[in-house]
């Protein structure tokens, strides 16, 4: 009983532990973007690899995950002749949760892991020392840029999810079940308040954050050649994708809850 | 010169001490680099090298002891602090570390440009400059370092090390992996960038025809410790059975290698 405790007990403690590391690389990182240099260049090449090369993935995912919604929740209002419901049901879902879940869930698993591969072999290679050695700050130069990109980055991909999604919900409803294009439109926007969005694009600035501090910071640690690449690469998608949870929650909670 | 009339060194390390855990991999090191002198640090495979040559670039952080630059204590300095001392210096490091995205002149000038704050196109001029100086030409600066071959990436890397003119240059296992005539061309590139610039040099490497090519001193390093350190002239005639064992590469002698985990 005694040892359970303890085992519990130390796993609690490494959890603080880990937990306090990480806030600490963050608060570094971007106490290291107080101060010039600035790396814009590497910046906007970091929104491009983020944003723009997500773009495919994102756009498949968010399409049928609207498509799926549409079918879903029209054959479930069915049931009690709530059919009408179906286009306003689509767009609060996108734009509130499956928006910026899904694109977080698909960025984690396409950047997080490339992050932290990257890093990580930087890092195994003495590629981090050298920078050191070349008067670069290794967090100013390869965290920071990752981080800022992912903030600002996945709230655009959301946008574009959004529309994506709505519009695979629109195929559906217009095409297999025969709503009005009109009709439909307008019900998609009747319903929809700002906050909706808002709130999804907030979420998505988080995901974004974590992400790529998941990404950086496992790969930023990783120890002991291809191998230790590898288990940082699998930390940063597994531990991105369950915080991505976990602040949906969170999130969620400190807007919606009345 | 100091107080006693003698020529203080480029590089004093006093009492240094690094462990890893319960692993205590330097035990009291105690050593003296000259300016203009190129010191050449032997020893056998985990004995500590690359780990000293990281204490004195500030990579790792000692757990006790002083390291000296200039006369200057460098042990705990600040960020800001470091960075001039950095600026001092130039590595190459064993494998290389040129950074894969980038292209082979981007990688040369990469302290100018970020570091020093340099304009990408003089910057540029310099790293066609110093890869010329390492017998590349202009065609190679625009390759990516994936498509050289490892003897080329070195010079590369030896240009990178030299772009910004250090006073200090540090070379972790320069012909490490690399055959005997490149590994020569290596030792005569090293020799002629170290001697134009004037610089000092430490170098840590199992290659003996390295070391006594490029060295004018040598210490060997065993278990952490400093066991022997004399001109490089003199290492056949040490008396030490440390550096004997290791020169002549017995496996018998008081130097015994771990074979199996402990």
């Amino acid at each position: 009983m005694l040892k359970a405790l303890a085992s519990i007990g130390a796993a609690f403690l490494g959890f603080l532990a880990a937990s306090g590391r990480i806030v600490i690389f963050a608060a570094s990182a971007l106490a290291a973007g107080l101060t010039p240099p600035f790396y814009l260049r590497v910046i906007l090449r970091q929104m491009r690899d983020i944003g723009y090369f997500s773009l495919p993935v994102v756009g498949l995912t968010a399409i049928f995950t609207g498509m799926v919604l549409a079918l879903q929740s029209y054959t479930g209002f069915s049931r009690f002749a709530a059919e009408g419901a179906v286009a306003t049901v689509v767009v609060l879902s996108v734009t509130r949760e499956l928006g910026p879940v899904i694109a977080g869930l698909m960025v984690a698993g396409r950047v997080g892991a490339a992050m932290a591969a990257e890093i990580g072999t930087m890092r195994v290679t003495e590629q981090i020392d050298a920078l050191t050695t070349l008067s670069t700050d290794p967090l100013r130069y390869l965290v920071l840029p990752r981080l800022l990109a992912g903030l600002v980055t996945l709230p655009l991909l959301v946008v574009v999810a959004d529309v994506i999604g709505v519009f695979g919900g629109y195929l559906v409803g217009v095409y297999k079940f025969g709503f009005n294009p009109g009709a439909y439109l307008a019900r998609t926007w009747q319903y929809l308040e700002t906050n909706d969005v808002v709130s999804g694009l907030i979420k998505a600035a988080v995901f974004g954050f974590i992400v790529a501090l998941m990404g950086c910071y496992h790969g930023y640690h990783s120890r002991g050649g291809a191998q230790g690449v590898g288990q940082a690469t699998t930390y940063a998608v597994v531990s991105a994708s369950i915080l991505i949870l976990v602040f949906d929650y969170g999130i969620t909670q400190a807007l919606f809850a009345r | 010169m100091n107080a006693a009339g003698g020529t203080i060194p480029k590089i004093a390390i006093r009492g240094v001490r690094k462990s890893f855990g319960r692993n205590r991999v330097l035990d009291g090191i105690d050593l003296d680099c000259g300016a203009g002198e190129s010191l050449i640090i032997i020893g056998g495979s985990g004995t500590g090298k690359s780990v000293l040559v990281k204490c004195i670039l500030g990579l790792l952080r000692p757990d006790e002891g002083s390291i000296r630059i200039d006369d200057a204590e460098t042990v705990g300095l600040g960020r800001r602090a470091r960075k001039a001392l950095l600026q001092k210096c130039g590595v190459l490091f064993q494998g290389s570390a040129l950074f894969d995205s980038l292209k082979v002149w981007e990688n040369v000038a990469f302290g100018l440009i970020q570091g020093r704050g340099m304009p990408r196109d003089a910057a540029r001029e310099v790293a066609i400059t110093k890869l010329s100086a390492v017998g590349l030409g202009r065609d190679v600066a625009e390759l990516r370092p994936a498509e050289l071959s490892g003897g080329m990436q070195k010079r590369v890397a030896l240009a990178r090390a030299i772009a910004a003119d250090p006073e200090i240059i540090f070379f972790d296992e320069p012909t490490t992996g690399l055959d005997p005539i490149m590994a020569d061309v290596i030792n005569n590139l090293i020799l002629e960038c170290v001697r134009g610039l004037g610089a000092t040099a430490v170098s840590i490497t199992h290659d003996m025809v390295s070391a006594r090519k490029v060295g004018d001193h040598i210490a060997m390093l065993h278990k952490g410790q400093i066991v022997w350190h004399g001109p490089a002239t003199e290492i056949d005639r040490s008396g030490n059975p440390f550096v004997d064992q290791f020169i002549h590469g017995r496996a018998e002698g008081p130097i015994h290698m771990e074979v199996r985990a402990q």
